[in-house]
């Protein structure tokens, strides 16, 4: 089976005043009907931009697609006419974001703006799309959904307008939604509310989705695949099974270290990852984490700085060789030097 | 009415330790007004309505709740930056909510505050040295110029800072490194306690490692009393010694961290410790979780009895009618206050 999405080789920069910023150095990743992949980092890992450009979303100038395809069901999207992707955006593909407030417009009632990919894509009308959009409020859990159509975005809290961006992105039953830290804004009981939600509108409209969070636990209990970014490249990707329970590359061993968990009481010290996140300014030469890299150091590998690794298959696996990393060092040996 | 009406010798006494601040019924009322020529009060936001707790000398107290519950005007309430509209707070036995100008002054030598947003809470136009000094400067410490440098630099390098930066401004810095700066900042007149409000949550994951640990050093080296506010669960977990759950401006639990966790009473609680993400996929695939609907009531108009009614899955008639009970102590130490625990 061919998968849903097919991303190679994607490249992204931003050319700004200061200087040029790699934003995305060369990331690829599919993703097959029905999946949920989880995207991981921190600011500037990339994760946001890389999922900007597949939905032809880069603003230009200053940024631009370098290079890269982004096949979807058989064609590239990044080819396509701004007429022939406004007709994959919002029906094919949907995205909610971060911060539901500023997603939102103000001035414009909710039902207005559910009911307009609903008369742009599906030619409804008026009446036709607002009962559809009242049922799609109902489905996500608005109480009272046909009269809260005529409220403004201001009139409901942080929870339940990311209910109305849900809403809004499920509209044209999409096969592919990209949550892009959807929960991040929201407190933990309602994140747990939309967490649930989503998981459950995802079975019943059988989607592929994709979520980008820098919270690893989030991630642990909704994704089937886990791919984690540093530096606009993909460190280590696999289930996440594997990601979490077999992690292989430094930086991902390091994060799942300085994070303390709530079902352990912890009286021994977090491991952090010294320094600070790359500058993008700089061209990526070599492995974008050397700089902060314990193995790198321990190993006194040099070639770290010069080359750049490849995304490999992660030594001595056993599985169907879907977890693979990028990194010069087997952290095994790394372990086992140090110990 | 046992914890909230106990004396303070009676509290002092019962645990056999140094309590370095008091806070007794503490209420925080912001007035709503109304009318454009001749404004009148129609209201007010109750953001505290009713705190009190002990801190200890050497502890980390986390306050937890999710945002509007109150927990940032009560670090702010404690340290006199709001005036509390009633209670007491009282630090190392003098009563600063009747203190004020340069008596009030003085105290603050002894406690500081460190912001959420080391973006905003560092003046863009001043450098890291005169940002660090100027707490030094206002209570005439350190008059000598070259003593006042070497001190600053010495304070930037114990919180992990190259003082060669010293003449460099806030926007040269990430994240991290200015959270530093904010530490720096408040260790400069050597407080015996700090209110850190939520000091990491505005940093990525890798750096709020690294300020936890800065954070827990200095605490050893100095004998540092945290009063930590968070949102963040585990990270409270790891750092905190005791930890109070607040909703709609009360405490709801109160007790010694691996207590309430292992053993939440209160429903509010067991509903936010089960909705906190734990990053391992094995746990996560057989964990039950409380959802609980809804969202906060404002806390300008809390329903009538039990704060949480309208979003507990438990509550009975007593709950609707009866205001919320109070502070029950459990088990020693574990004090919860709702009606099912009694």
């Amino acid at each position: 089976m061919s998968a849903l999405l097919d991303v190679k080789d994607l490249v992204v920069r931003f050319y700004t005043q200061e200087g040029t910023v790699y934003a995305v150095n060369g990331v690829s990743f599919e993703i097959e009907e029905g999946e949920t992949l989880g995207i991981v980092g921190e600011s500037g890992s990339g994760k946001s931009v890389s999922s900007l450009a597949l939905m032809g979303l880069i603003p230009s100038p200053p940024g631009k697609v370098e290079s890269g395809t982004v096949i979807f069901e058989g064609r590239d999207l990044l080819t396509l006419k701004p007429d022939q992707m406004r007709l994959i955006r919002g029906k094919e593909i949907a995205m909610i974001f971060q911060d539901p407030m500023t997603s939102l417009n103000p001035v414009l009632t909710i039902g207005t703006q559910i009911t307009e990919s609903l008369k742009l894509h599906e030619g409804m009308n008026t009446s036709q799309s607002r009962k559809r959009a009242a049922d799609l409020l109902d489905m996500v859990g608005i109480p009272d959904a046909y009269r809260r159509l005529d409220d403004y975005p201001h009139q409901f809290s942080g929870g339940m307008r990311q209910r109305v961006m849900i809403a809004m992105g499920l509209s044209c039953n999409p096969k592919l939604l990209i949550a892009d830290e959807p929960t991040t804004a929201l407190d933990v009981t309602i994140q747990a509310q939309i967490i649930e939600l989503v998981k459950q509108l995802k079975d019943e409209f059988n989607m592929a989705m994709i979520w980008i969070t820098h919270d690893l636990g989030v991630v642990a209990g909704i994704a089937d695949r886990i791919q984690v970014m540093y530096g606009g490249r993909i460190m280590e990707s696999g289930s996440s099974h594997e990601v979490f329970g077999d992690s292989r590359h430094p930086y991902t061993v390091g994060l799942l270290g300085s994070l303390p968990r709530l079902d352990s009481s912890g009286e021994e010290k977090l491991t952090q990852i010294e320094g600070s996140p790359p500058d993008m300014r700089n061209e990526p030469k070599g492995c974008p984490f050397a700089p902060r890299c314990d193995v790198r150091e321990t190993l006194q590998l040099e070639r770290c700085w010069d080359e750049r690794p490849l995304l490999e298959t992660v030594p001595g696996n056993g599985g169907d060789g879907a977890h693979i990393m990028s990194c010069w060092a087997d952290i095994r040996e790394g372990v086992a030097e140090n110990v | 009415m046992s914890s909230q009406t106990m004396t303070a010798e009676a509290r002092q006494e019962q645990n056999g330790r140094d309590v370095i601040l008091q806070v007794s019924d503490l209420k925080k009322h912001f007035p709503i007004s109304a009318g454009i020529v001749f404004q009148r009060q129609v209201g007010a936001v109750r953001a505290v309505d009713g705190v009190s707790f002990d801190v200890y000398r050497g502890e980390t107290l986390g306050l937890v709740g999710e945002s509007g519950c109150g927990k940032s005007t009560t670090g702010r309430t404690i340290l006199q930056l709001y005036r509390p509209t009633e209670g007491s707070v009282k630090f190392e036995g003098q009563e600063l909510s009747t203190m004020a100008g340069n008596d009030l002054r003085q105290m603050r030598r002894r406690m500081q505050i460190i912001f959420q947003d080391p973006f905003a809470s560092l003046n863009p136009r001043m450098t890291v040295g005169s940002i660090v000094s100027e707490p030094l400067q206002i209570h005439k410490i350190y008059n000598d110029k070259k003593e006042r440098q070497q001190y600053v630099e010495q304070l930037m390098e114990r919180v992990g800072l190259n003082p060669y930066f010293i003449n460099r401004y806030p926007h040269e810095f990430s994240g991290g490194q200015r959270q530093r700066i904010g530490i720096a900042r408040a260790l400069a007149l050597e407080p015996s306690f700090i209110v850190a409000d939520e000091p990491i949550s505005a940093l990525d994951v890798s750096i709020q490692a690294q300020v936890v640990n800065l954070m827990e050093e200095l605490q050893d080296e100095l004998n540092l009393t945290y009063l930590f506010i968070a949102h963040d669960l585990s990270m409270v977990r790891h750092i905190c010694d005791r930890v109070a759950v607040m909703y709609l401006g009360k405490i709801v639990e109160l007790g010694p961290v691996d207590e309430v966790y292992n053993n939440p009473q209160h429903p509010y609680t067991q509903a936010l410790l089960s909705a906190v993400p734990v990053p391992d996929p094995v746990v996560e695939e057989d964990r039950q979780r409380i959802i609980i609907a809804g969202d906060l009531p404002n806390p300008a108009n809390p329903p009538a009895g039990c704060n949480f009614n309208t979003r507990c899955p438990v509550a009975f008639d007593l709950c609707y009618h009866e205001p919320d009970p109070p502070l029950i102590e459990v088990r020693p130490q574990h004090f919860v206050s709702c009606h099912r625990v009694t």
